[in-house]
Parts: structure tokens; C-alpha cells; sequence
């Protein structure tokens, strides 16, 4: 019996665990590693009309239990994603949800209609919350009535379900997801990165040439689950977890927050095989547990439970 | 092929001012093919640091499974790299990258490879597999001073040898490029490791040369996902053509990026 499947919208997932946008390219490298049919889907690199170069670099920089980036949205733009990326990832048997992200409206409207088109593409994520691009991205993460008015475009033009990736640089993150709730979102990934800036003790200047970028990794997982127990109880939509994940024990965690999948991101960085490794670890440990069914773990932070857990690691 | 194992120490041995020579034992070796190549090592357990450190490959040693790497211990994951002892393992992602071309240099040829600092260590297995295909080596290798230089009797043996320090306590007073320019020397190709700006004297100074410049970047993941390590190519320096360090390179024809 497959223990670990899971339906939202779009999305039959063999499992709940996918590489997060970013982290993972459009699969190529890690195609080289493991059969990328395991995965229960891909969250390709965030795809935008142009082609962008991205930031100078340094693009990285390194912190206790974490890592900053500022790449800048590097791709090769929006024909070259439909037309070569998508195509090669047809042979694998996985969705693809299609990072979609822009400087201005009209961007992510023509972005999301012509990606939202492709066969293998079964639902898109909504990059509003983007901290490494200097114009549009991060004011339409950030303020509600824009991110709401967004996801209303979007969702007019979208073949597919849109998730919305909402920015943890807020001060009211609830009020954000109702606001995209409002707007017709279909479901919501959260989080993505916290702006942080780390600094050289030889220069005194900023490490990242950008000064500042995005934190992610272990460092901010108790952040991404607490924004997700917040907003798992106020609205209804489905939410895929993202922030530090790296082992099966992190997966329950997100889920227990009120997440119904997840995503991995940097730990792709440091163990490239961790996603399949997850997969395989988690039909035990939600046996250990006392579950039966991987959704079972959906929200048990909040709501009550009967059925006491035993976990007998 | 790339592939991830827990190598065994077999030896740590300090070479020179907080540079050490770490060798490792596991299988993997036999996937390393051509010099200039590099493995991606998890040097702790936990989270700091938290990413995997690049460190060039010295020495592939196939019949004993091993292979050498020098390394300067300047950061956390370097200072912890040290620490290592025989019998210790440590988690090694590799070979990545894309080496050395030696077939550009061919036999009776006579090949120039010059090192900057912690950049020379890949020139060690390269001049070692160039001598074996028959070709003439003349290594110039610079260093801070003194206190800084290894391995000048090891590649001694393999050819003429000639040490620059920025101090003048070794060799030349002055760059590498000082060196090449007193010894007027003749090559047919010329191979080098070390910092940029030394990469750019010489990218200028034989234009019209074949010339092999390896490149160092700061790096994720070392196999090409997330776009850390993104250079501009030559015949399109503003543009929104790249090559990636890790995957593309770190072997770069000179000129094909901007350095």
C-alpha cells in the first residue's frame, strides 16, 4: 500500500517530497544522480519573460546552520524554458510546477499563460517574494491588496492550479495569505528566503555582491513552521512547506505545522541524494508513528487528536 | 561519473605555513580521469559550516585507491579539514568539474604550467600526466614567501623548476609573470591555477597562445543546480550567455570567459 501519496490541487503526487525552485535547476545535474521519476514533483528554477544573467557574484555566502544567496533570478527566459527545459523533463514521469516570476504584472500574466500551456507543467508557483530582484518582486510579497490583485491576473490566464509563494519578510504573514486566498490562489508554498547580509572581516564590506540576500536552510525552520501553523488555521487553502528541511523527521514536523507537502531546498546542496534518501526513510517513521497514511500528519499540531503517536525511535 | 563516499584518511601531513596535504583512500578515485578536476568535501557532521568546501584534486594514486589534496587552512572548514587524522573518514561528492586538456600538448611539445599560491597544487597531477604522454614541463610556481612554498622538489623531478615570492625569500623577487618574462621562455601551451589577477596578466600576455586558466569561485553545490559560480563568456561579456565554474569549468580556454 502506498503510504506516502498525496492529492492537491493539480497534483497527484506519489509522494510529498519535491526539490524547491532554486535548488535544483531544471533537474538536469541531479538527472545525473537519481532517476527523477521518485520524486513526488519538481519545482523548477523561477522563470521569467526575458533571460536573465542574475546578480555579480560572490552570489553566496555561508552562516551557522545556513547559507545566503542572491543569484538574481538567473534563467534563459521564458521560450527557451518552454521550449528546451520542459521538453527535456518529459521523460521523466513527475509534475512540474513552474516557478514564475517578473518585475511588473503584465511579466507573470504572459509568463504563467504560455508556461501553464506546457503538458508536463501541472500547476504554477507564484514568485512574489523574491528578495535578490531590485524592481517588482518583493512589493508584490509584501503588501496584500498588490499580491491579491496578482493572483487574480494570473489565476484569469492560468491553464493550471497557482500556488502562491508567500515572503516571510512581512510583518503579518495571515494577512498575506488571506489576501492571496481573496485573490483565487489555489493552494500556497511557504516560505521563502529571510533577507540577511553577512559581512568580510578583512574588507568590511558585505560578503554577497548584492550586500544582502536570502537565508535559508536549518536556521530558518522554526520561522517557516511557525508562519505555517499560523496560517494553516485561517485559511483553507493546501500549503506546501519549505525551510531547512533535510531528513524525514523535518518532513513530519512541516506537516504537523499544517503543511500537506514539502519542499527541499538547500539540503540539495549539501547531500545532492537527499531528496530520494527522505522518501525512502519516510514510510517508516510514519509507521513508527502510528499512521497509516502520510496525510494523517496534516495539522496534528492544531487539531485534536484521538490517536496518540508512539514514537519508538 | 560523479558519486558521493565516506573516504578514509590515510595520511595528513603539514607542508608549509597552514597549507597540509590530505591523502584519502575509497573508490571513487577510479572515476578521476583528468587533472584539474575537483571533489566537494562535508568536512563536519552538523551545521557549521554548513556547506560542502571545493578543494582541487594533487594526485590521483589509482593502484591504491587514493588520491592527494593541498589545501590552506584559512577558514572554518579548512582549520577543521586539518584536524583530520588516519583512520578518520570524511564525506567526498566527486570528481566534478572539467580538467586540464593534455592531448593540447603533444609529445616533445613543450608545456608551461604555472601556479599561484593554493592554486598550484592541480598542477602537480597534471605535470605528472603531461611527462608521462612525453611532453617537456617547465613549472613557475609563486608563492607569499618562503614559509609559504611546497612541493618544489616534487616537481623538480618532473622538470625545470622556478619559484617566485612576492617577498623575494625564495626564487625571483616579484610575480610569476616576472619569471616568464626574465627566462624568456618558449612553450607551446601554457596551463595555470591561481589568483585572477595572475590569470589576467597572463590571459593578456599570450593572446595568441594556447593557454588553459583554471578558475576559483565561491560554490553551492559543485555540480551546476544553483548558479553560484556564474561567469560571463568572452563573445558575449554583458550579455545573458554564462558558464558555470563547477560544471562548465573550472578549466576555462583563455578567453572563452571573463575573467
Amino acid at each position: 500500500m502506498n503510504s506516502l501519496n498525496v492529492s492537491l490541487p493539480g497534483l497527484e503526487l506519489k509522494n510529498p517530497i519535491m526539490p524547491a525552485s532554486g535548488c535544483f535547476g531544471f533537474g538536469r545535474e541531479f538527472s545525473q544522480l537519481y532517476d527523477l521519476s521518485q520524486l513526488g514533483a519538481i519545482m523548477i528554477k523561477a522563470t521569467t519573460f526575458e533571460p536573465r544573467f542574475g546578480n555579480p557574484t560572490p552570489r553566496v555566502a555561508e552562516t551557522s546552520a545556513g547559507m545566503l544567496n542572491a543569484i538574481g533570478l538567473q534563467n534563459p527566459g521564458l521560450e527557451k524554458v518552454v521550449n528546451e527545459e520542459l521538453v527535456w523533463l518529459e521523460q521523466f514521469d513527475v509534475p512540474i510546477i513552474a516557478n514564475v516570476a517578473g518585475s511588473q504584472e503584465e511579466d507573470y500574466v504572459v509568463v504563467a499563460k504560455k508556461i501553464s500551456a506546457s503538458p508536463n507543467v501541472h500547476a504554477l508557483e507564484l514568485n512574489i517574494s523574491c528578495p535578490n530582484v531590485k524592481t517588482g518582486g518583493i512589493a508584490f510579497g509584501t503588501i496584500p491588496e498588490i499580491a491579491k490583485n496578482l493572483t487574480k491576473k494570473v489565476k484569469e490566464v492560468s491553464e493550471v492550479p497557482v500556488y502562491v509563494k508567500l515572503s516571510p519578510n512581512v510583518t503579518n504573514i495571515v494577512e498575506m495569505a488571506k489576501a492571496v486566498e481573496d485573490g483565487g490562489a489555489d493552494g500556497l508554498t511557504m516560505i521563502n528566503t529571510l533577507v540577511g547580509m553577512r559581512i568580510d572581516l578583512k574588507t568590511g564590506n558585505p560578503i554577497l555582491a548584492n550586500r544582502t540576500g536570502g537565508l535559508s536552510g536549518p536556521a530558518i525552520k522554526p520561522v517557516a513552521l511557525r508562519m505555517i501553523y499560523e496560517v494553516s488555521q485561517q485559511v483553507s487553502l493546501p500549503i506546501i512547506g519549505m525551510g531547512g528541511i533535510e531528513s524525514a523527521e523535518d518532513v513530519i514536523e512541516y506537516l504537523y505545522a499544517g503543511a500537506s507537502a514539502v519542499a527541499v531546498g538547500t539540503a540539495n546542496f549539501v547531500d545532492p541524494y537527499v531528496c530520494p534518501k527522505i522518501i525512502g526513510e519516510l514510510p517508516e517513521l510514519i509507521g513508527k508513528l502510528g499512521y497509516e497514511h502520510i496525510s494523517e500528519c496534516t495539522g496534528r499540531s492544531w487539531k485534536k487528536h484521538e490517536k496518540a503517536a508512539h514514537y519508538c525511535s | 561519473m560523479i558519486r558521493q563516499e565516506h573516504c578514509k584518511v590515510i595520511s595528513q601531513i603539514k607542508l608549509a605555513e597552514n597549507i597540509y596535504e590530505l591523502t584519502l583512500q575509497g573508490e571513487l578515485v577510479h572515476e578521476m580521469k583528468e587533472p584539474g578536476q575537483f571533489v566537494h568535501l562535508k568536512i563536519s557532521e552538523g551545521y557549521d559550516p554548513m556547506l560542502r568546501r571545493p578543494i582541487s584534486i594533487a594526485e590521483i594514486l589509482p593502484d591504491e585507491s587514493q588520491f592527494k589534496m593541498i589545501y590552506r587552512a584559512e577558514g572554518r572548514g579548512t582549520a577543521l579539514l586539518s584536524e583530520k587524522k588516519p583512520g578518520d573518514y570524511t564525506d567526498v561528492l566527486g570528481p566534478l568539474g572539467n580538467g586540464f586538456p593534455i592531448s593540447e600538448a603533444g609529445r616533445e611539445e613543450t608545456a608551461l604550467l604555472v601556479g599561484g599560491g593554493i592554486g598550484v597544487p592541480p598542477l602537480y597531477e597534471l605535470s605528472n600526466q603531461l611527462v608521462n604522454r612525453g611532453v617537456k614541463v617547465i613549472h613557475i610556481l609563486g608563492f607569499q614567501s618562503a614559509s609559504a612554498v611546497f612541493y618544489e622538489d616534487k616537481f623538480a623531478m618532473l622538470g625545470e623548476t622556478y619559484l617566485a615570492t612576492a617577498d623575494g625569500s625564495a626564487g625571483t623577487k616579484g610575480f610569476v609573470t616576472d619569471v616568464i618574462n626574465g627566462l624568456k621562455i618558449n612553450f607551446d601551451v601554457l596551463y595555470s591555477c591561481g589568483p585572477t589577477p595572475m590569470l589576467k596578466a597572463l590571459e593578456n600576455q599570450f593572446p595568441h597562445k594556447k593557454v588553459f586558466l583554471s578558475l576559483e569561485e565561491r560554490m553551492g553545490c559543485g555540480i551546476g543546480a544553483c548558479f553560484a559560480c556564474v561567469c560571463h563568456t568572452g563573445d558575449d561579456p554583458d550579455g545573458y550567455s554564462y558558464k558555470k565554474v563547477c560544471s562548465d569549468g573550472p578549466v576555462f580556454k583563455a578567453g572563452e570567459v571573463v575573467l
